[in-house]
């Protein structure tokens, strides 16, 4: 059977051995049939106990930083901590500089904190499926925290929210006027707020207007959680401790409210719409390189030859997964 | 994954080789300055790489490169092809092969031929990976 293997690093992943680990991360960011393969397994009989907990917010505001600090507070608490730490593919080259883990590299020979690096490799919403399988796969493994770091495009980046249980949003003094707050839909999706870099001048205005926002209601709450704001600065370790504290505080709000494990179905219904995503995208860009190289000139000819293989796609399904 | 390996901080080297092969289309991680053999070997193994480069400009690489493929050996990872660049003299580079580096750059090389390598490299190296 072609799937022993799999079963194989699978018993071994759940000894620890972060080889098979890292393998079998690997398998979930391949081909689409071999994540099918994988997930299929340790989807079965698993009922989710990770908390899970998102991170994204602007390019430098310390989001890397961030999650290494709260790494030393959760190593005390005894968990096992996973990071998933998306960067974006380069639309050009499809290449990617994967560099959130620099921040990190102090926990590297920690056994109980895994950091894996993931590229978007194409798809939008800063979350690749990869890193949405890679959830399930850690949370399979008993990792107690599973954070995961979003590319930070600022808008649009929302579906950490039907990923994570907590969502953090990081910002930093002196970005943008009240109007790019207000625009930018990612300052509508947290649970918690953090202005990071707080040690910096501008920081109390920053501070005092996000603070109007919240109190103002401007920023909603989701599931009845108003949403905390705190100071933070990163790299003098301030703020942090708050910062797991209001952490913790959101998960037993999540729970006692039935809210943790209704996370977890949405999830993973995200999952696999992800999946179907990218096995679509990934078809459709095939097939469009084969298109630019056909002499059709008009447009209802070029959709119906991209539509006819879709769908024949879609029919035949079952062999390609 | 490249990787700067030991106690000097010059990573300009280090960060244009990681540029051009991401602008190869390769997904590369960068490590930063300053890591350990303990740390590179740790890192390859959670993030799975299928080839590492390591940046020495500390007139250490010897010493440093016998521990990190001592400690490959140790993990069973031994398999992962290593490249080397930096300030690397000429002679040495006998010595530095026969400890299990798979290649040295020296000084002057054209990134091409960088790109090639481990372009290369990875693909003999998932060719291997069977088990």
């Amino acid at each position: 059977m072609i799937e022993e293997y799999i079963y194989d690093y699978i018993e071994k992943a759940e000894r620890n051995d972060k080889r098979s680990i890292g393998r079998l991360l690997t398998f979930l960011e391949s081909s689409p049939s071999q994540a099918f393969k994988v997930l299929n397994i340790i989807l079965r009989n698993n009922v989710g106990k990770a908390h899970v907990i998102g991170f994204t917010g602007i390019p430098g505001s310390g989001k890397s930083t961030l999650i290494s600090k709260l790494i030393h507070h959760y190593i005390k608490d005894n968990y096992k901590i996973a990071v998933i730490a998306i960067d974006p593919t380069s639309p050009l080259s499809r290449g990617a500089f994967l560099g959130d883990r620099i921040r990190m590299q102090e926990h590297s020979l920690n056994p109980n904190v895994f950091i894996r690096s993931v590229s978007t490799r194409g798809l939008k919403g800063g979350l690749s499926f990869a890193g949405v399988a890679m959830v399930e796969l850690f949370d399979y493994l008993g990792y107690n925290k599973i954070l995961i770091e979003t590319v930070g495009v600022g808008q649009a980046e929302t579906d950490i929210m039907n990923i994570a249980h907590t969502v953090i949003v990081a910002t930093m003094p002196g970005v943008g006027d009240e109007i790019q707050v207000l625009k930018a839909g990612v300052m509508e999706i947290a649970d918690i707020y953090v202005l990071n870099k707080s040690d910096k001048e501008e920081s109390q205005k920053t501070f005092e207007y996000l603070d109007f926002l919240i109190e103002s209601r401007e920023i909603g709450s989701r599931i009845g959680w108003k949403p905390k704001l705190l100071k933070t600065s990163a790299l003098m370790g301030q703020g942090v401790e708050e910062l797991r504290n209001s952490i913790e505080e959101h998960l037993d709000y999540c729970t006692s409210q039935g809210y943790f494990d209704h996370k977890i179905n949405l999830r993973r219904k995200t999952l696999v719409k992800l999946f179907l995503e990218k096995t679509l995208i990934d078809k459709l860009s095939e097939e469009f390189e084969e298109l630019k190289s056909m002499n059709v000139e008009d447009f209802s000819s070029q959709l119906n030859i991209l539509r006819k293989k879709i769908e024949y796609f879609l029919r035949e399904f079952d062999k390609y997964i | 994954m490249v990787a700067k390996l030991g106690l000097n901080g010059h990573d300009r080297g280090a960060k244009i080789v990681a540029r051009v092969l991401k602008d190869a289309g390769m997904e590369v991680i960068y490590t930063g300055v300053r890591q350990t053999p303990e740390q590179v070997v740790e890192t390859a193994i959670q993030e799975d790489v299928d080839v590492i480069g390591v940046s020495i400009l500390s007139g250490a690489h010897i010493s440093l490169m016998k521990k990190l493929i001592e400690n490959l050996k140790d993990k069973g990872v031994e398999h992962i092809p290593i490249f080397l660049g930096g300030t690397i003299p000429l002679l040495d580079i006998p010595e530095i092969e026969k400890i299990g580096v798979d290649k040295v750059f020296l000084p002057g090389t054209s990134l091409n031929e960088i790109v090639k390598y481990v372009y290369d490299a990875a693909l003999k190296k998932r060719m291997k990976i069977r088990d």
